[in-house]
């Protein structure tokens, strides 16, 4: 792997922000959006409820850890998109550039993106809320990685399917994260599940870092087995990711498709 | 004597049908190889799996004496593509693109970078573009920018599909003698599909003619015309392609 080569390529994707409006709004948008709603729920369920306590709490926790899972998605698949809405494939695998290489890229790009948006959303809570992330402490590092790694295996698995079925898959890109939220125990505990849902949630690293969230928002320490389940729930994931995108690559390249794309 | 190019039964069928059927070839350093034939005829299939875009379904590809398998990425830049058909994203100006595809082939330093791109926008006279989005830009313009892109990394064989295809005459025009140009200076080898056969007569130095994916004729363009006794090649291109039809 040549880091040159995917700093080089990375540029591609920083000239868009410099220039287009639209794409930063993109990274901001919805994060505020969301925090201004869940916000003033949490505040309003706080108010007439009183007996959770720091509702605000749980719901703005939750929502950013959600939103880097999400980013962390989007980050890879509308890089991707890119390049496939502007017909550059061919200029990419003619040149140089391995798979490797270029899912590198995407990766790092979808970290910048995690950076700047999660930045926003951080100081919004901190400002509107004084909600402070950096409560969970160290804790926020197991959590968010886990995060992003399991953003990264749906990024890489929707990108493969849009490599090979073209612009008609494109909406997974979208709305595939949000299959998922029902059973990552984002707003509520994997318990009010119905019990073969709870089985589903417990294969989803997600639930194990939210559950894992609550109880350190509850003044307990953070639970080491949670975060070491959805670790390798999250090793196991990624393989299958980038062994999935590796054989279709080849199936797209026997099929005669990259040239397709775009079309 | 080593070759640039050497193809050896090469074959790809889709599904049931055969889009390239055992085709053979060689090329040598410096030269410049003509596909032509009537649509369909494979050339654009053939073109992509000497890129290793598409996998071919038998047969030997070896450029510079050397196989995709173990050597992709050596393999990939010393050669370059250019089609009518593919673009540069178009969030990006021209210059932001070349930038971008020349860190891609390894070109170090900002100063060296620039000179590079610099000289070979002037001489595709593309250089008042620079600071335009490619979006904006007509698709002669565009294939003059593509083609800025594949001369980046001074690559030894050059594929190009249908390179002239939106040109005007007197861009097409230059544009050939660049193709030569470089030719001379550097003995690059250059293989290229058009179905502009005044172009191809005056380019090549050999003329490969593909027709339902089989090699019908090769040879340089008085050869072929003495063997189907034809006065131009659009005459034995009506020839070759109607006979075979009918
Ligand atoms: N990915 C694919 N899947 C199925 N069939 C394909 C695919 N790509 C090409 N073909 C078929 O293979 C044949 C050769 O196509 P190709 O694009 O190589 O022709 P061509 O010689 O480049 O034609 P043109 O002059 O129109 O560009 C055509 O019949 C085409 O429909
Ligand atoms: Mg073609």
């Amino acid at each position: 792997m040549n880091i040159y080569r995917v700093l080089g390529f990375s540029t591609r994707y920083l000239y868009l922000f410099k220039r287009s409006l639209p794409r930063l709004m993109e990274i901001f948008y919805w994060p505020v959006i969301d925090l201004l709603l869940w916000g003033f729920v949490g505040i309003y369920l706080n108010k007439h409820q009183g007996a959770t306590p720091d509702i605000i709490g749980f719901f703005l926790g939750a929502l950013i850890l959600w939103d880097i899972l999400f980013r962390s998605q989007q980050g890879i698949s509308i890089s991707f998109l890119e390049d496939i809405w502007s017909r550059n494939l061919l200029n990419i695998f003619t040149s140089p550039i391995s798979q490797t290489e270029y899912i590198t890229t995407l990766l790092f790009m979808s970290v910048i993106k995690l950076i700047l948006a999660s930045t926003v959303m951080v100081l919004l809570a901190l400002l509107f809320y004084a909600f402070n992330i950096f409560t969970f402490g160290l804790a926020l590092i197991p959590l968010a990685a886990n995060l992003i790694i399991m953003g990264w295996s749906i990024g890489i698995i929707t990108t493969a399917v849009i490599l090979r079925y073209g612009q008609q898959a494109e909406v997974l890109a979208w709305g595939i994260a949000f299959l998922f939220q029902p059973v990552s125990a984002v707003f509520y505990p994997v318990d009010v599940l119905p019990p073969f849902l709870r089985v589903v949630a417990w294969c989803v690293p997600a639930s194990h870092v939210f559950e894992g969230m609550r109880t350190v928002l509850n003044g307990a320490p953070l639970p080491l087995g949670q975060v070491l389940i959805a670790a390798l729930l999250n090793i196991v994931y990624i393989t299958v990711a980038i062994l999935f995108f590796k054989w279709n690559f080849k199936m797209v390249k026997k099929k005669g498709l990259l040239a397709r794309n775009g079309e | 004597m080593s070759y640039v190019l050497e193809v050896e039964s090469l074959t790809k069928t889709f599904g049931g049908f055969t889009a390239v059927d055992s085709i053979s070839f060689k090329m040598r350093r410096g030269e410049i190889l003509g596909l032509m034939g009537p649509n369909g005829a494979g050339k654009t299939t053939t073109l992509h799996m000497l890129l290793d875009l598409t996998t071919a379904t038998s047969g030997s590809v070896k450029l510079f004496g050397l196989e995709y398998k173990n050597n992709r990425e050596e393999i990939l830049s010393r050669i370059n593509f250019s089609s009518s058909y593919i673009s540069l994203p178009s969030g990006l100006t021209v210059i932001e693109n070349l930038t971008v595809m020349a860190r891609v082939y390894g070109i170090r330093g900002r100063k060296r970078r620039r000179e590079l791109i610099d000289g070979l926008m002037e001489r595709l006279e593309v250089t008042e573009l620079a600071k335009r989005s490619t979006r904006g830009l007509s698709s002669g313009q565009l294939t003059r920018v593509c083609l800025v892109k594949a001369l980046l990394n001074s690559p030894d064989l050059l594929f190009l599909d249908e390179p002239t295809a939106s040109l005007d005459p007197d861009i097409a025009d230059k544009t050939r003698r660049l193709l030569r140009s470089i030719r001379e200076q550097r003995k690059v080898s250059i293989l290229y599909s058009s179905h502009n056969m005044a172009e191809m007569e005056e380019l090549c130095d050999r003329i490969i003619f593909m027709n339902k994916g089989r090699i019908v004729a090769v040879g340089t363009a008085k050869e072929i015309l003495a063997s189907y006794n034809g006065t131009s090649l659009e005459e034995v291109f009506l020839k070759i392609t109607r006979e075979t039809v009918v």
